[in-house]
């Protein structure tokens, strides 16, 4: 039997506000234990809430991003259950009522462009951390990250294939990102993703019995743990068994899913209206300003590159991938650039410097204005792609501009005549076999001499301009023959 | 044993040079001293704490006579006079246990925005007042760590939560002390205490630092024994606080001014329909007597329906725990209070919470719990919450046609220990007047208009439109000035 695969995600991202959803605290990561903590975030008796409006700014704009409906009206809720990392008994959540829904992020797969629906996105509280000891004999419990603002963002059950999977979720990384409102730090917990996957036999409409996984901690795993599970699961069908509803998680060690918890153990979280906020209006005002801070995203620019600088569909991909990287590239064509040309320049030789050192855009030296002046210089014919990937790493290392690189490491191109054809001369009455043998027809003869006129002058020839002065010199020789 | 005189007699006094703020604060507690072993109002008495802090006012007050800015300079209105707190509102470094062994030694890192405001008003607080375990109870019986009495009548309860607070008043241990109300425990402690007490509106005072019972009722307001002394500290107290999201914007109002003594043209509106049957015959009597002294006056009488407020009490004991039992689940034992060791973390929960909690707070957890459960909900707390929206209606029905609302504060005067405490039904009945004020968010009062036959006081409760204490003020302080009698001294606490 043919299966089909039924993927939805649920996605929670770290707001990167100052300070905390409900209090003044800071939402800093990595600092010891319990010191960015007060009275609110540790729900002590008669603390209350109160709403950071940055925190709404944010998640409306994500919202936006994502193409979300937005409940101007809306209010939060109580979800009740005990855990140590929970100072109240409480996360103050939405429950009906979420920020944003019915929106959805476009991906592209195998050249096709796809809709994955947004069911809901809302705003909630971060729990904090615990630290259980080894020997089991007791728990330490950080209240830090305590009250971090967190979307939670949920998928419709559009995704297919664990690719899929994992192209959403880079896609909503991307949007979070451009939209500055989180840094969706997977390692650090600034993104948490957990799936529910479920098989059916294709052209059934109800949906198979899903496993729901949590704890995958990388990009790559979504894709890895999904794979696993679907296979996990084709063959538990196909052997004529049942999938058991049931929580696993990934495992990194043996790549494999296992097994957390089953269903029937599920709570009841006894939401109820949170009565200690006033419910959440946003006016079209509001909104509307809000709506003003959305950037261009990534799948719009991504066609626009295509369509206004006639680059390739991947090249559009690479650049847009960051948003400091599409800056970098627009910048760099504004200053007079060749698009293409740009994009190589910027794709491979300034990524590549970056990466191989572990630095980021942020910290380039050469600024796009430099760069376009270095792209001139290779279209004057001042320099060759050599020297200027030459000049290129020197400017990378210094922060000089081209020019100056080029005329104090003495780099320029000699395309001059008067200056060339005495060297020409020179080189041909050196090597007369080369020259015997282009006159007895050897095309590749021409070659050899040329590379002894670029060892002549260092490289610093005009390969174009030497070979037009040799084919001139040469067929004079013909002639006289 | 010397009694306090009102508020503005020791404002006046002081400002004349004849006494200092230490001497009210040492009167304070001398009269706790000597009294309270047999009314058991406090929980904590911050001796040492208040004189310090009323010797520094001694300082400032010689400043303050020679340069006295304004009358109502809101640092001057409570300037030296002691007070007490009800023990669920915080005060850092001073423990607050809301009278339950879960919270016995837990002292808090900040302060309530009340205790914050009256410190700034350089009020002097003198100790913490007991009450019904998170103030859920009528009688103060359900304190974890003790009863208290009521001044009036020894074997009868002050009524409650606020009992500590309202017997603390009536026996002339403070000139004043603060409650909190979510069902009626204010006004009903006042009434059986025979001192006067304010719920305002629900918002008019910050909440920010009072140890939650239900956050959608809860209201912290003033116990005294002059209309304009409540009105004095009420003024101080209110105000929105951008700590607490439900406070309300409006600012504070000089309250006072209302106190015109002036009641003609005042409508007061009179319930035809309101469950009548439980009422005792001396109640009634008294309160037609409080509304026949207005009419006398020129107030206009008139006749208006609550048709809902039947519902009331279920309304509440719905909407109260399910609001409490989510309130109370931060009693955990991880953080702060009492902490029961278990093998497992689930052991130390239930253990932790199995002896911090008393019957009653556990009673009415599982309630809560219940009402909000899954497939429970929409009958019971969604329900109830419509039942709320039905009841305010009423009243805004009712205040198209008068200013405000007279009835009982409570169907009886102070009943016995142990009379009630059986029964958890029958206490509950004990709020059938004040509930629905907090239900609908109104602001009420409860003030002494007789004395039963067992010399028992008797509340008057006057209730008004949201944020118009202002009327519920001058109704009552015109009353206060028409009815006639003054509400005997409690005798016999000394010795």
């Amino acid at each position: 039997m043919e299966f089909e695969t039924v993927i939805g995600l649920e996605v929670h991202v770290e707001l990167n506000t100052d300070t905390k959803i409900f209090c003044g605290c800071k939402t800093s990561f990595g600092n010891p234990p319990n010191t960015h903590v007060c009275p609110v975030c540790t729900g002590q008796p008669g603390s209350l809430p109160v709403l950071n409006e940055r925190a709404v700014n944010m998640a409306v704009k994500a919202a936006l991003a994502l193409h979300c409906q937005i409940n101007q009206d809306c209010k939060f809720d109580r979800k009740n259950y005990f855990y140590p990392d929970l100072p109240k008994g409480y996360q103050i959540s939405q429950y009906d009522q979420p920020i944003g829904e019915h929106g959805y992020l476009e991906i592209d797969h195998n050249g096709e462009r796809k809709r994955i629906g947004i069911a809901r996105l809302h705003l909630e509280e971060d729990a904090g951390k615990s630290q259980h000891a080894a020997d089991g004999s007791h728990t330490l419990v950080d209240y830090n990250r305590t009250g971090v603002p967190l979307m939670e963002i949920v998928s419709e059950p559009d995704i297919r294939t664990p690719e899929e999977a994992r192209l959403y979720l880079e896609g909503i990384r991307e949007i979070m990102q451009y939209c500055d409102v989180s840094d969706c730090r997977m390692e650090e917990g600034s993104l948490r993703c957990d799936a529910n996957i479920s098989l059916r036999p294709v052209g059934q409409q109800e949906f198979g019995q899903k496993t729901e996984l949590k704890n995958i901690n990388s990009f790559r795993f979504v894709q890895r743990g999904l794979e696993y599970e679907e296979q996990r699961q084709r063959e538990v069908l196909a052997a004529g068994g049942t999938v058991r509803q049931e929580t696993r998680r990934f495992d990194e060690l043996s790549q494999t899913t296992l097994s957390m918890r089953s269903k029937e153990e599920a709570h009841d979280y006894r939401y109820f209206p949170e009565p200690d906020l006033v419910r959440l209006h946003i006016d079209d005002a509001w909104l509307a300003q809000i709506r003003a801070t959305v950037p261009e995203l990534p799948m719009e620019k991504r066609d626009r590159y295509i369509r206004q600088y006639q680059l390739p569909a991947y090249d559009a991909g690479v650049l847009t991938s960051d948003l400091a990287i599409g800056e970098y590239f627009e910048a760099t064509v504004a200053a007079g650039a060749e698009p293409k040309a740009a994009s190589n320049w910027v794709m491979g030789d300034l990524l590549g410097y970056l990466n191989g050192r572990g630095e980021v855009l942020a910290d380039s030296r050469v600024t796009p204005g430099q760069l376009a002046d270095l792209i001139a210089m290779i279209a004057e014919g001042t320099l060759s792609i050599k020297q200027a990937k030459d000049v290129f790493k020197i400017m990378c290392e210094t922060g000089r501009d081209a020019k100056t690189v080029v005329q104090e490491e003495g780099m320029e191109q000699i395309s001059d005549m008067a200056a060339l054809v005495p060297l020409v001369d020179e080189v041909l009455a050196k090597n007369s076999k080369s020259v015997q043998d282009f006159l007895s027809g050897k095309e590749k003869a021409l070659g050899a001499l040329i590379g002894q006129v670029m060892k002549a002058t260092k490289g610093q020839a005009n390969p174009g301009v030497v070979n037009q002065i040799l084919r001139d010199r040469l067929s004079a020789l013909r002639v006289e023959e | 044993m010397k009694e306090f005189p009102t508020i503005k007699q020791m404002l006046t006094s002081m400002a004349a040079g004849e006494t200092q703020p230490s001497d009210w604060t040492r009167q304070s507690l001398t009269n706790i001293q000597k009294i309270d072993g047999k009314i058991g109002a406090f929980l904590r008495v911050n001796e040492e704490q208040a004189l310090i802090h009323a010797r520094q006012l001694d300082e400032m007050a010689v400043r303050w006579r020679k340069n006295l800015v304004s009358p109502s300079d809101s640092t001057r209105d409570l300037f030296g006079i002691p007070y007490a707190l009800k023990d669920n509102m915080c005060t850092k470094g001073v423990g607050t246990t809301a009278a339950s062994r879960i919270l016995e030694n837990y002292i808090p890192p900040y302060s309530a925005t009340v205790a914050e405001k009256l410190t700034q008003a350089n009020g002097v607080m003198v100790g913490k007042t007991n009450l019904d375990e998170f103030a859920m109870g009528s009688s103060t019986e359900n304190s974890a760590f003790q009863k208290t009495h009521n001044p009036h009548h020894l074997n009868r309860v002050p009524g409650g939560s606020s009992g500590g607070s309202a017997a603390a008043v009536a026996a002339g241990m403070v000139p004043f002390a603060l409650g909190s109300d979510t069902g009626g425990s204010i006004r009903q402690p006042a009434a059986f205490c025979g001192v006067i007490g304010v719920k305002p509106t629900y918002g008019r005072v910050s909440r920010f630092g009072l140890i939650a019972f239900a956050s959608s009722l809860d209201q912290i307001g003033p116990i005294a024994r002059t209309v304009e002394d409540v009105a004095l500290v009420l003024r101080q107290i209110s105000g929105h606080d951008p700590l607490d999201s439900t406070s309300a914007p409006a600012s504070t109002e000089d309250f006072t001014r209302s106190l015109t003594g002036e009641v003609k043209e005042l409508r007061i509106g009179v319930v035809r329909d309101m469950n009548a049957e439980g009422v005792n015959d001396q109640v009634k009597a008294a309160i037609d007597k409080a509304i026949s002294v207005l009419s006398d006056a020129g107030a206009q009488v008139v006749e208006v329906t609550l048709p809902h407020s039947a519902y009331a009490v279920a309304s509440y004991y719905l909407v109260a725990p399910a609001e409490a039992s989510s309130n109370l689940a931060r009693y955990d034992g991880v953080r702060y209070g009492r902490r029961v060791e278990g093998e497992t973390l689930l052991e130390m929960y239930e253990k932790t919470r199995s002896e911090g909690f008393g019957l009653e707070v556990k009673r009415r957890i599982i309630i809560g719990t219940y009402a909000l459960s899954s497939g429970y909900y929409d009958a019971y707390y969604k329900r109830a919450q419509q039942m709320r929206t039905l009841i305010r209606q009423d009243f805004d029905d009712a205040f198209q046609k008068c200013d405000v609302i007279a009835m009982p504060t409570a169907p009886s005067p102070a009943f016995a220990f142990g009379e009630k405490s059986a029964d958890p039904l029958q206490m509950y009945l004990e709020d059938i007047f004040t509930i629905p004020a907090n239900l609908a968010g109104l602001p009420g009062i409860s003030l002494p208009c007789g004395v039963s036959d067992e010399g028992l006081p008797i509340g008057l409760q006057l209730l008004g439109k949201a944020f118009d204490e202002s009327t519920v003020l001058r109704a009552a302080y015109g009353y206060e000035q028409l009815r006639g009698f003054v509400m005997p001294f409690p005798h016999g606490l000394e010795g």
